[in-house]
């Protein structure tokens, strides 16, 4: 997606070390303009690292960092021309909203008038014109967000980060403020980095996402290539709730998978360019929604009885996990299926669906 | 029920408290009327205790002192204690032995701090002569034998030990500020000392009303300091309320005038505490 586009990020060959323990390694990034980056990874894999790093409030160990086209390697935060969300809203108590949005400006010198104009847009903007005379105290967690927001966007900058900038909200409000950033990146068309560890935050928000692990990318892709087709293992078993069921086995020539109870032909499944079957020991993937139950089963390619084991009812839908020869299949059905533990029913899925990746590698065949 | 019962319990507690607090208080104050001398009396004599006691010199050279000792305590310990923090909070190698350095003079009594300075100030064998041994031959520094100087060589003494625990107190005040009020304000591009200024020490509020109280408690001890150095000299130009009040009563046989003297330090603590309170407590509700 970047490609054709001018880019606002780039980092290269970026490292970072606390002491002996490299949190970054040779990490290489190219954002685009207006591009909307989610940073996604389990805890401690180095995604507020990457972020600090890229808003110059840690020093690298190694490599550069490029915001539109200039190095700002060594720049101080402040003249990188980004502006900052954090998950815990450090907004400064003591002041006022108009305050906290102010303070910034009028240590830049920013021209009094000026100021008055940011703020007055930003405040119509986020909807805070009601809460600019409040102290922090007095706002409630989805307003004080609003308000960290509003200090980044009053410093007309091109690039926003933040960094779980939902975390500390409950569900509801959750859902809500993340339309209206997704919203606000429709209004603005700036360049937003935005770490999380919440999936639906950033199925929902991306324009590609990138999983790390480890201080390295995993996969950056948009977000229905990272769901339909995750580059390995690792990223599969990540991303999608329930989690994909995985089972070993060995893959002959002739497309035939064998193992952990299952023997099915992998005809018709898509293989990545340049690969083909060969004798190998694999791990065959499949989606829970990708696995069909009752009549729909019958249709599938591959078909076989099963046990209900576990019924997990969610409203919208509900959460089968089901047992055939030992192994677990994990499903989910309509909320109004009636299904009860003990049930023998009829399972199936379709090989197109499937997702291999090579034991040894965990790469994506 | 539940609440009557409870009420009913703490009694006991609240009848001591009022005998002793209120109760000596109130006994001091009427006494200090009187023209008691070694026993207590009832001879009422009106205000002539207090006439006479801010008629002496050496009552009017301790409140000064008190004074001066007081408010330089106050401002340069919550300077060198927030600025040692400051410093030590900036993440520098072995903290831990720079802390237990700073905090060592706490561990020690005042009489022990009194006397480690009466030494080190001492021209015979302190300062003074370390210097004129280096070189410098006319240099004086004799603070604790200089009338107009002596109070400032027991304020050295008392900040050496007070400024310790201070700190330690900052520290933890500092400690608490999230670390991402600082990212913050480094992407607004706010100098640190600004930083300091504007945002962590307002967000330090109680913190700072905490280390008062410490520091306040340790003003009403310098009288232990006094006597360790001092003992008041030279002539009367170190002398402070509290060793007035002790000597009237136990020296002197003078108890109306010690009474008296308590009942103005009484009075003036009264003064800083009762508005204090009242904006601390009394102002609440429309904060
Ligand atoms: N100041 C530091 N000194 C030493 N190690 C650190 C420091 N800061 C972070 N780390 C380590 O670096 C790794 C990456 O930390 P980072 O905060 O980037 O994780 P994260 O992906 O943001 O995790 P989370 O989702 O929990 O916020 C962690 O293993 C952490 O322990
Ligand atoms: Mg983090």
């Amino acid at each position: 997606m970047s490609n054709n586009m001018q880019s606002s990020i780039s980092i290269r060959d970026l490292k970072l070390s606390f002491g002996s323990f490299d949190v970054l390694k040779n990490l290489n990034l190219e954002i685009g303009k207006g591009e909307f980056l989610v940073l996604l990874g389990s805890s401690g894999c180095g995604k507020s690292t990457l972020l600090n790093c890229i808003a110059g409030l840690l020093d690298v160990t190694d490599g550069q960092i490029f915001i539109n086209g200039k190095n700002v390697t060594w720049e101080e935060p402040s003249d990188r021309g980004i502006g900052m969300v954090f998950q815990s809203y450090a907004l400064y108590p003591q002041m006022t909203v108009k305050g906290n949005l102010a303070f910034g400006l009028k240590n830049a010198k920013v021209p009094k008038a000026e100021i008055e104009k940011r703020i007055a847009r930003t405040a119509e903007v986020l909807q805070i014109e009601s809460l600019l005379t409040r102290k922090p105290a007095a706002l409630s967690g989805g307003q004080r967000q609003r308000v960290a927001i509003g200090r980044a966007l009053v410093r007309h900058v091109d690039v926003f980060l933040f960094d779980e900038p939902l975390s500390n909200l409950d569900a509801k409000l959750r859902a809500d403020l993340r339309v209206e950033i997704k919203r606000l990146h429709h209004q603005l068309k700036n360049t937003m980095i935005y770490v999380t560890h919440d999936q639906v935050e950033a199925m929902t928000l991306a324009d590609r996402i990138a999983i790390m692990k480890g201080g390295v990318v995993m996969q950056l892709d948009s977000p229905s290539i990272i769901y339909n087709r995750p580059a390995n293992k690792y990223v599969a078993d990540f991303i999608g709730s329930p989690a994909m069921n995985f089972y070993q086995g060995t893959l002959d020539k002739d497309n035939n998978f064998r193992g952990d109870g299952l023997s099915l032909s992998v005809t018709g499944y898509p293989f990545e360019e340049g690969r083909v079957a060969q004798n190998q020991q694999v791990w065959l993937g499949i989606r829970p929604e990708h696995i069909r139950s009752a009549d729909a089963a019958q249709q599938c390619a591959v078909q076989m009885g099963a046990i209900v084991e576990l019924v997990e009812p969610m409203g919208s839908d509900t959460q089968i996990w089901s047992v055939v020869d030992k192994q677990n299949y994990r499903f989910r059905v309509d909320g109004q299926t009636e299904m009860t533990e003990g049930d023998s029913i009829r399972i199936g899925f379709d090989p197109e669906n499937l997702s291999l990746f090579d034991r040894d590698s965990e790469l994506r065949l | 029920m539940k609440n009557l019962n409870a009420k009913i319990a703490s009694i006991p507690m609240i009848f001591t408290a009022l005998v002793i607090f209120v109760g000596c208080t109130a006994w001091t104050i009427y006494h200090s009327f009187t023209n008691s001398r070694l026993l207590p009396n009832n001879n009422w004599v009106g205000f002539d205790q207090y006439e006479r006691l801010w008629d002496t010199k050496r009552w009017i050279v301790s409140v000064g002192n008190l004074a001066i000792y007081g408010v330089c305590s106050l401002v340069i310990s919550v300077i060198i204690g927030f600025v040692l923090a400051a410093l030590l909070d900036r993440k520098i190698r072995f903290e831990g032995v720079f802390r237990s350095i700073f905090l060592f003079p706490f561990a020690l009594s005042f009489i022990v701090t009194g006397l480690v300075w009466q030494w080190i100030l001492n021209p015979e064998f302190g300062v003074q002569k370390v210097l004129q041994s280096l070189g410098w031959e006319n240099v004086t520094f004799d603070p604790l034998y200089n009338p107009d100087l002596v109070i400032y060589g027991i304020l050295i003494a008392g900040i050496w030990q007070g400024s310790g625990l201070i700190m330690c107190v900052m520290l933890a005040g500092l400690r608490g500020i999230d670390g991402d009020i600082w990212k913050a304000t480094r992407v607004d591009g706010i100098k640190t000392w600004k930083t300091y200024i504007f945002v962590i020490i307002p967000m330090m509020k109680p913190v700072f009303v905490t280390a008062l109280v410490l520091i306040a408690s340790g003003i009403i001890k310098v009288y232990d300091l006094v006597l360790a150095q001092t003992s008041g000299g030279p002539g009367i130009a170190s002398e402070v309320p509290a060793k007035y009040v002790y000597d009237k009563m136990f020296n002197a046989q003078n108890l109306g005038q010690g009474f008296a003297a308590s009942t103005m330090m009484l009075v003036s603590v009264a003064i800083v505490l009762i508005p204090w309170a009242y904006l601390q407590f009394g102002g609440k509700k429309n904060d």
